[in-house]
């Protein structure tokens, strides 16, 4: 089976840029405040770029792919 | 008075003897158990009286001692602290980890309407340290960190002289640390933080203070009630527990009951009385009541009816939505107004915001201003919708569930007052508003983070 990924966002770190709701509105919206609520499905292999994409552009390093484990 | 023969059982003896259901001693036969202690004069036992009673936990090894974990899981003893988690699988999570390991007792009690903490630490301090021994014989902790409210004087004296007595006597080591006076400073990672040298506001998780806590080792982090009752279950035995409470929530709690009623203290009930007839225990309500706050200000408001209802168990309060948490009861008296009560305890929680995640700081804020324009007859033609908004926008997005509490006292509040929220929409603001405010809401401390 293909390794699955979510994208998690760290809320102590996030200071609501919203740079990754702007390079992955697929699944970043932001709140009232400006901070991303990221939907919670595994993100699809089409999707995996933009995401890593957003992972890498976040200026405080808040955003990160975390792998799902299969087992849970 | 001859109980010598209780005290200095070493555990070799007794292990090598009993099955985990045989028990070391004669606990309480009635009510109370944990509350003992202040049924005789409200002073803290010496040593020696409270040995008479309870045996002395074995010492520590470096390995856990798994039939002592075994005497917990039969007892089904749940954390009272407020997440009601198994005892036994904590115990078990830590004592697998590799050791050494360390045993942090939570007595931080931020929550403003619970006192229970306080008063065992108060009047039965050798219970207390107990039962962090027994939990530090059960997973193998060399180390056993005590933390106490810093505001919480009476306690810290006592417990204080507790640890006086026990100087020179065997077991982990015993550390007393005063933790900060903010609410958030009690969840556990935040707690573990400041042990690390930190501030004690949360910290991201995974890992969880099971996995890496205090100085990186396994930690177990529990409630000073729940430890109480885990020093009585392996003196006593899990039969002796069971004998009060539910099947599946066994044992009994300490309830801080306040608001409106004759007799506010802390009480110590069966789990699974009927919330009426604790109520009725303490003298009655003063004029009826308009709701009744479950679990404290991190809890679930009531409607009078299902207060009516309500036992004082998580299988009964989970369809309402709410839980035991920490066991505070705050009854709020008939003509009140439960809008006006919970927007100063909103504002309250806003102000208790470690400040670190968005979504707390800003909704939170955002929030208490919504309910407490409601209350003051002020709202617009959108609060509702915003108030609604702002709830799904908050919950689980902190990096610790105090947002969630905030977002669950809101909605419970706009339910069990709806006709309330409807007469403030249409009407402006009720008499009950007019009133003084019934729950006792702390200033917003502001104070340092360590």
């Amino acid at each position: 089976m293909a390794l699955r990924f979510r994208l998690v966002v760290d809320p102590i770190a996030c200071d609501g840029r919203g740079t990754c709701a702007e390079l992955f509105p697929e699944r970043v919206t932001l709140d009232d405040w400006g901070y991303p609520i990221i939907a919670g499905q595994p993100i699809d292999e089409e999707l995996l770029k933009l995401a890593r994409q957003a992972v890498k552009a976040c200026p405080v390093l808040a955003l990160r792919l975390e792998r799902i484990d299969p087992s849970r | 008075m001859s109980t010598s023969s209780v005290t200095g059982v070493s555990l070799r003896s007794r292990s090598a003897s009993r099955g985990v259901t045989q028990p070391i001693g004669a606990g309480p036969s009635g009510l109370p158990r944990l509350l003992c202690a202040l049924t005789g004069g409200a002073t803290s036992p010496h040593l020696d009286a409270h040995r008479a009673t309870y045996a002395a936990p074995p010492p520590p090894g470096r390995e856990p001692l798994h039939e002592l974990i075994d005497v917990i899981e039969h007892s089904g003893l749940q954390g009272r602290g407020g997440g009601g988690f198994p005892l036994a699988t904590k115990l078990r999570a830590v004592a697998a980890g590799k050791g050494p390991r360390v045993v942090v007792v939570n007595g931080s009690e931020g929550e403003p309407a619970s006192n229970k903490d306080k008063t065992l630490l108060t009047f039965a301090p050798h219970l207390v340290i107990d039962g962090a021994q027994w939990a530090a014989a059960a997973v193998g902790a060399t180390d056993i960190y005590i933390c106490v409210d810093r505001r919480a004087s009476g306690a810290l004296t006592n417990i204080r002289k507790a640890l006086e007595q026990r100087r020179g006597e065997g077991g982990a080591t015993l550390h007393l640390v005063t933790v900060p006076a903010r609410y958030v400073a009690g969840e556990e990672s935040a707690l573990v933080h400041l042990l690390n040298g930190g501030d004690a506001r949360p910290t991201r998780t995974p890992p969880r203070p099971f996995q890496s806590g205090v100085r990186r080792a396994p930690t177990l982090v529990s409630n000073v009630e729940t430890l109480c009752h885990a020093a009585q279950v392996e003196c006593f035995g899990p039969q002796w527990f069971r004998q009060f409470g539910l099947a599946d929530e066994p044992g009994t709690a300490l309830i801080t009951l306040s608001g409106s009623v004759e007799v506010p203290a802390v009480y110590e009930v069966p789990i699974g009385v009927r919330l009426s007839s604790m109520l009725a225990q303490a003298g009655g309500t003063q004029r009826g009541l308009a709701g009744v706050l479950v679990g404290g200000y991190y809890g679930t408001w009531l409607d009078a009816a299902q207060a009516g209802s309500a036992c004082l168990s998580n299988r009964s309060l989970r369809p309402l939505g709410a839980s035991l948490g920490c066991g505070a009861v705050v009854v709020l008296p008939a003509g009140a107004c439960g809008l006006r009560e919970t927007a100063r305890v909103l504002t309250w929680m806003a102000g208790e915001t470690a400040g670190q995640c968005g979504p707390c700081v800003h909704g939170l804020a955002a929030i208490a201003g919504a309910v407490s324009e409601l209350a003051a007859g002020r709202p617009d033609v959108d609060t509702l919708a915003r108030l609604q908004r702002w709830a799904g926008q908050v919950e689980g997005r902190g990096a610790c569930r105090f947002p969630d509490g905030a977002v669950r006292l809101l909605r419970s509040a706009m339910s069990a007052f709806a006709s309330d929220v409807a007469q403030h929409l249409q009407f402006g603001p009720c008499e009950g508003a007019q009133r003084p405010a019934v729950l006792h809401v702390p200033e917003s401390s502001g104070v340092p983070w360590r």
